[in-house]
C-alpha cells in the first residue's frame, strides 16, 4: 500500500475530487493547510500596513491506495489540480507499513479497498 | 418656512435609507463565498461613494430639475439653486438628499446579478453611468413630472423606479457578464448566513423611511405608508415559511431573509394608496411567485446570483399590479381608486410604467455595459475569479488569519 499526499490550490478541490470519483479512487481524507510553494508573493494592506502573505490557504489530500491504484489517483489529482501557474502544489507518494480498518479489524490490501469491491 | 415635524421626518428618513446600501451589503455578502466576502459588501458601500458623487453633481437635475416629460434640464447640475428655500413644505436640499439615498441603493441592488466575478473597476464605471443614464430619467418620468406621472402611473415609493428598473439591469447584466465559471457546476454555499438575516432586517429598518419618508411629510400618509411597510413583508415571512415547510419540511433562515425582501419590494409602490388589510394581501400574494422564480432560476443557465429578478424584479412588478388593483382614494386622496374600487382603467398606466421601465433600463444598461467592455474588460480573469475577488479586486481578506504575514515597513524592503 502507499499513501498518496497531495498539496493543492483550495479552488481546485471539487475538479480535483471529480477527478478521483471518475478515476473510482474512493476513500480520502481532505484538510485545510497553509503552505508556501514559491508561489509569486501576495502583498495586502489594511490602513497604513502593507504586509507580505507567505503563506497561502492550501488543502491537502491524503488517500490510502493499494499499489496498483497510485498511478490512477497521481494522474486524476494532476488532471484536476493543475493550472500551469505556481503555487499548483505538490504530490508525495509514502510507503505505508500497516492499514487496519477499524470497523471490522480487516488490515492492509483489504483495509483500503471500498466495500462492495473485491480484493485484488 | 419650512414645517418642522416634516423637515425632522425627512431628516431621520434620509438617514434611515441611507443606511439600507451598507444593509444591502450584509444581506449579499452573507450569500456569497469566503474569498469574495468584502467584494460583495464594497459593491454596495462605493455605491454610497459613486453614485451619490454623481447624483450632487448632475444625477439629482436630470431627475427633478425643470425639463421635459422625457429629461429634467441642467438647471441644478453641481447643486446650483438648491439650497434651504421650501420645497413642499421641507427644505430643498433635504429633497435632494432624500432622494440621493434612493439613487445609491437602487444602483447598488444590481450587484447582486454579478457578484463574484465583476472586475471592480468595471463595476464602479457601470453603477456611476447607469445612476445617470437610467435612474435619473426613470425618477424623472415617475416623481420630476415626467411623463409617467402625467399618464397617472402610481408608484408610492419607487416600485418602477427601484425595483424594477434594478431587476431589469441586473438580468441583462448577468447576460451580458456572464455566469460564474463555477455556476452549476460546483455547490456554491452562502459564507456567512447570519449577515444575511442581519442585512435583511436593517433593510426592513431602513425600509420605514423609504416608503414613509415617501409622504414627504410627517403626516397621516406617512402613518398608513410606515404601517404597510410593517405589515406586508409579516405576510410575505409568513406564506414564504409555509412554502418552505410544505417543500423542505424546514424554515430555512436564508428564505426568511429573502421573503421579508419581497415583502418590503411588493408594498414599495403601494405603500401609501392602500389599506393596512390589502397591505397584508400583497404580502402574503408577494410571497408565492417570487419562491417559485427563485426554484426556477437556480436551474436554469442564468447566474443572477443572488435572485435580484426573483425578488426585486417579480415581487416589483406584482406589487405595481397590486397597486392598481387595491389602491384605495379613501385612504389617500392623492391617489386614485383601483381595480377592487370601480376603477379598472387604473391598471394600463400601471401596466405601462411596467414595460416603459424594462425596455428603457434593460436597452440602456446593454448599451453601458458594451461601451465599458471597449476600455476595460467586464470579467475579472479566471485566475482571479478562482483566487477571489476580495485579494484580487480589493488587497484585502475578509478572514484574515494573519499567520505568515511579514509586515513590509517601507517599498524598498519589498524586495
Amino acid at each position: 500500500m502507499k499513501l498518496v499526499v497531495a498539496v493543492i490550490r483550495p479552488e481546485r478541490l471539487s475538479s480535483v475530487l471529480e477527478q478521483l470519483f471518475r478515476a473510482e479512487v474512493k476513500g480520502l481524507t481532505i484538510s485545510r493547510v497553509q503552505g508556501h510553494g514559491g508561489e509569486i508573493e501576495r502583498v495586502e494592506t489594511y490602513r497604513g500596513t502593507t504586509v507580505k502573505m507567505e503563506l497561502s490557504d492550501k488543502v491537502r489530500i491524503e488517500i490510502g491506495v493499494s499499489d496498483h491504484f497510485v498511478d490512477a489517483a497521481v494522474e486524476a489529482i494532476i488532471a484536476g489540480a493543475r493550472t500551469g501557474e505556481v503555487g499548483d502544489g505538490k504530490i508525495f507518494v509514502l510507503p505505508v507499513d500497516k492499514v487496519v480498518r477499524i470497523r471490522t479489524s480487516e488490515e492492509d490490501r483489504a483495509a483500503v479497498t471500498p466495500v462492495g469491491v473485491p480484493a485484488g | 418656512m419650512p414645517n418642522g415635524a416634516d423637515t425632522a421626518w425627512l431628516l431621520i428618513s434620509t438617514a434611515l435609507v441611507l443606511v439600507m446600501t451598507p444593509a444591502l451589503g450584509f444581506f449579499y455578502g452573507g450569500m456569497v463565498r469566503a474569498k469574495n466576502a468584502l467584494n460583495t459588501l464594497m459593491m454596495s458601500f462605493s455605491s454610497l461613494g459613486f453614485v451619490g458623487l454623481a447624483w450632487a453633481f448632475f444625477g439629482y437635475s436630470v431627475a427633478f430639475g425643470p425639463g421635459s416629460p422625457w429629461c429634467g434640464g441642467g438647471v441644478y447640475f453641481f447643486l446650483r439653486g438648491v439650497g434651504l428655500e421650501t420645497q413642499g413644505t421641507i427644505p430643498h436640499l433635504l429633497f435632494f438628499a432624500y432622494q440621493g439615498t434612493f439613487a445609491i441603493i437602487t444602483a447598488a441592488l444590481i450587484s447582486g446579478a454579478i457578484v463574484e466575478r465583476m472586475r471592480f473597476s468595471a463595476y464602479l464605471a457601470f453603477i456611476t453611468i447607469w445612476s445617470l443614464v437610467v435612474y435619473a430619467p426613470i425618477a424623472h418620468w415617475v416623481w420630476g413630472g415626467g411623463f409617467l406621472a402625467k399618464l397617472g402611473a402610481l408608484d408610492f415609493a419607487g416600485g418602477t423606479v427601484v425595483h424594477i428598473n434594478a431587476a431589469a439591469a441586473a438580468l441583462v447584466c448577468a447576460l451580458v457578464v456572464g455566469s460564474r465559471k463555477d455556476y452549476a457546476r460546483q455547490a456554491i454555499l452562502p459564507q456567512n448566513v447570519p449577515f444575511t438575516l442581519l442585512g435583511a432586517g436593517l433593510l426592513w429598518l431602513g425600509w420605514f423611511g423609504f416608503n414613509g419618508g415617501s409622504a414627504l411629510g410627517a403626516n397621516r400618509i406617512a402613518a398608513l405608508a410606515f404601517v404597510n411597510t410593517m405589515l406586508a413583508p409579516i405576510a410575505t415571512l409568513v406564506v414564504w415559511t409555509i412554502l418552505d415547510l410544505m417543500r423542505t419540511r424546514k424554515v430555512t433562515a436564508v428564505g426568511a431573509a429573502t421573503g421579508i425582501v419581497v415583502g418590503l419590494v411588493a408594498v414599495t409602490p403601494a405603500a401609501g394608496f392602500i389599506s393596512p388589510m390589502a397591505a397584508l394581501v400583497i404580502g402574503a400574494v408577494a410571497a408565492i411567485p417570487s419562491y417559485y422564480a427563485l426554484l426556477y432560476r437556480a436551474r436554469t443557465r442564468l447566474d443572477d446570483s443572488l435572485d435580484v429578478i426573483a425578488a426585486h424584479g417579480i415581487g416589483g412588478v406584482l406589487g405595481a399590479l397590486l397597486t392598481g388593483v387595491f389602491a384605495q382614494k379613501s385612504w389617500n386622496e392623492a391617489g386614485a381608486d383601483g381595480l377592487l374600487f370601480g376603477n379598472a382603467a387604473q391598471m394600463g398606466p400601471q401596466a405601462i410604467a411596467i414595460v416603459v421601465t424594462i425596455v428603457y433600463s434593460g436597452v440602456l444598461t446593454f448599451v453601458i455595459l458594451k461601451a465599458i467592455a471597449l476600455v476595460i474588460p467586464l470579467r475579472a480573469d479566471a485566475r482571479e475569479e478562482g483566487q477571489g475577488l476580495d485579494f484580487t479586486q480589493h488587497g484585502e481578506e475578509a478572514y484574515s488569519r494573519g499567520e505568515g504575514a511579514i509586515l513590509l515597513l517601507d517599498k524598498r524592503s519589498d524586495s
